[in-house]
């Protein structure tokens, strides 16, 4: 089986299959059955759209982790123009799980940061997965205040499984490079767009994910815990990962509804790897679209709404 | 009330079920720490220190407050903000099922408690973490209520103070709980660009989305002896690394070495530390030395 098939899209994979070998058998034998081929497309495309239509929220949490999928420096080449990356925290590091730099947006000069996972095994150790270090935490804050400096709007890529827990990133205090630029991404003057591509894993997620707009990809997930410790904590089994993911509501659709994001930026069929330039041409639409939207707001107005919008978030009773 | 309560003279007594934790039935209690045999009036006398050796037992979060404000001095803020189940999470239990047994076992409606009231005259907002409250994780209450505090800071422009202790984030309001960690650090960065101090004392246990929003946004960093401090639990660390973690791994003492914290500060001289430098950060005179203003 192919291994760019998700278990629960074996269906389809089978059906490709058979599409492959049918036209194997057309080159070897020139004989046309390209009727055929059409039609078990026309049943796989079908059938995509089915087993898409009702995905669970595990089943999504999955695409997001697919080993296929566009990672933030797929969606810079195709998206930007220029980039050109910046390197190190100035203070101990460069860390290779968060990547960013200045590009072109359509002319406009813009900060691009975002996490970065690797593809083969070797790049996913030297990117640790996509999982942050302190110093990654703190390069990015210093590109966001560099862009702050030089008034370049904000764009940033989500996309990790959380901050690494580490032994040397606890001594170099992870937490604080987190709070840190949870407090100054509030109050940063410069317009600021999130955008979850992949997984949004906790406080390693929302540490470049404080801004004017959250936007998240179809099949992207965002959650205060993964599905796999959440129901290791409350159900004693990371087996129940599933319920877990039901549970929290960690998908793109149903945290729109509970307002928590701004925008769902819908995928090609199949998911974003199925068409990554197909992808990358959406958000680049929507990007530009809250671009402009935000540059039309004067800064004062700007931060008042950015400040309101994190004070909105929760639900309590006043009795 | 048991035959030993009706004893013990009143300021030490406790009532309602909302102190059964921090008061065992029993005139004799075990330090968790070196094992002796306490006499409870005696460790209730000295903060919930132990008097052998030193060890910091846990403390309810109105104790604690109550300990550093000034008596009669204290108001609380945003008592009625009361948790809702929006989400209806369910995981083995109810969420609602387990705040109706927080509630009912802790005397609390969520795990962090905030007063206006004077340290010393010196007017302050100080909040308290409850961690016999679901474990002090922080959701939709816990973040209202430290933002009020903050915002009634940044108003009066008097110190804020915060005692941290906490599992994280609470997984029971999933989104909205992380949520919380942007919403309390951006309230804490209007009291930074208005110069109003904010100090953060991290108590026993300190971790995961507290410790990475609020509690390490002090102007000063202030850590219990002995408190665990850290993003990620020690458990999941040794998951990761697949190795033992070493002695004192995420203890205040550590945190000190490495930079992350200002000062250890012993419990029973933490009003006297605070207001020493609060009274400075603010401008006013040592309340060491300051004699109790004269009515006119």
């Amino acid at each position: 089986m192919n291994l760019n098939f998700l278990e629960f899209e074996r269906p389809i994979a089978e059906l490709e299959a058979k599409i492959e070998e049918l036209r194997y058998v057309g080159d070897d034998n020139e004989i046309n059955i390209s009727e055929e081929i059409a039609r078990l497309q026309g049943k796989s495309k079908a059938l995509t759209e089915q087993i898409f239509s009702q995905l669970t929220s595990w089943q999504i949490a999955q695409i997001a982790r697919h080993p296929q999928r566009p990672y933030t420096l797929d969606y810079l080449k195709h998206i930007f123009t220029e980039f050109e990356e910046l390197h190190g925290d100035r203070a101990f590091a460069d860390d290779p799980a968060i990547v960013g730099g200045i590009a072109r947006l359509d002319n406009r000069p813009v900060m691009v940061i975002g996490h970065q996972k690797g593809r083969d095994t070797k790049e996913k150790i030297r990117r640790n997965f996509g999982m942050p270090r302190p110093e990654g935490y703190r390069k990015a804050l210093r590109l966001m205040e560099m862009a702050e400096r030089f008034r370049l709007p904000i764009f940033t890529f989500i996309d990790t499984p959380g901050a690494y827990p580490g032994v040397g990133a606890e001594e170099r205090g992870q937490s604080e490079a987190i709070a840190r630029n949870l407090l100054v991404m509030s109050r940063l003057r410069t317009p600021i767009v999130c955008t979850v591509i992949g997984e949004g894993g906790s406080g390693g997620a929302l540490a470049i994910g404080v801004g004017d707009r959250v936007l998240m990809l179809g099949y992207s997930t965002y959650s205060v815990i993964s599905p796999e410790g959440c129901a290791s904590i409350l159900w004693k089994s990371s087996e129940r990962a599933a319920d877990a993911a039901e549970a929290m509501g960690i998908t793109a659709e149903r945290l729109k509804q509970l307002e928590l994001i701004d925008e769902v930026v819908e995928e090609p069929l199949g998911g974003a790897h199925r068409n990554p330039a197909a992808m990358a041409g959406t958000l680049k639409s929507r990007l530009l679209r809250q671009l402009n939207d935000l540059e039309a707001r004067s800064m004062e107005t700007l931060l008042e709404e950015r400040y309101q919008r994190l004070m909105g978030f929760g639900n309590f009773k006043e009795s | 009330m048991s035959w030993f309560q009706k004893l013990m003279p009143s300021r030490i007594r406790t009532e309602g079920s909302n102190r059964s934790r921090s008061v065992p039935e029993g005139l004799w209690t075990k330090c968790d720490n070196c094992s002796a045999v306490l006499y409870r009036p005696e460790v209730e006398r000295n903060m919930e220190v132990c008097p052998k050796c030193g060890h910091h037992l846990r403390i309810s979060a109105r104790r604690r407050l109550e300990l550093l404000l000034d008596e009669g001095t204290a108001s609380e803020i945003g008592a009625n903000l009361q948790p809702v189940d929006v989400l209806k999470f369910r995981d083995s239990k109810k969420y609602r099922d387990r705040l109706a047994q927080a509630q009912k076992q802790v005397g609390e409606h969520d795990a962090l408690i905030v007063m206006r009231g004077e340290i010393k005259q010196l007017p302050v907002v100080a909040g308290a973490f409850e961690f016999a409250f679901m474990g002090g994780s922080m959701g939709s209450v816990v973040g209202e209520r430290f933002v009020r505090a903050a915002n009634l800071s940044l108003e009066e422009r008097i110190p804020l103070i915060c005692f941290s202790a906490s599992g994280g984030a609470r997984m029971q309001e999933a989104l909205f709980s992380l949520m919380q960690m942007a919403k309390t650090s951006a309230a804490l960065a209007r009291l930074r660009e208005a110069g109003v101090p904010f100090i953060s004392v991290m108590t026993d246990p300190t971790m995961g989305g507290v410790s990475a929003s609020l509690a390490m946004l002090g102007d000063i960093n202030i850590a219990e002896p002995g408190a665990l401090i850290g993003f990620a639990g020690p458990r999941v660390i040794e998951q990761t690394v697949r190795e033992t973690l070493p002695e004192g791994f995420q203890r205040a003492e550590f945190l000190l070495d490495h930079g992350a914290i200002d000062m250890i500060v012993d419990r029973r001289e933490m009003r006297d530390k605070l207001s020493a430098v609060l009274a400075m950060l603010t401008h006013q005179p040592s309340p060491r030395t300051k004699r109790l203003p004269e009515h006119a």
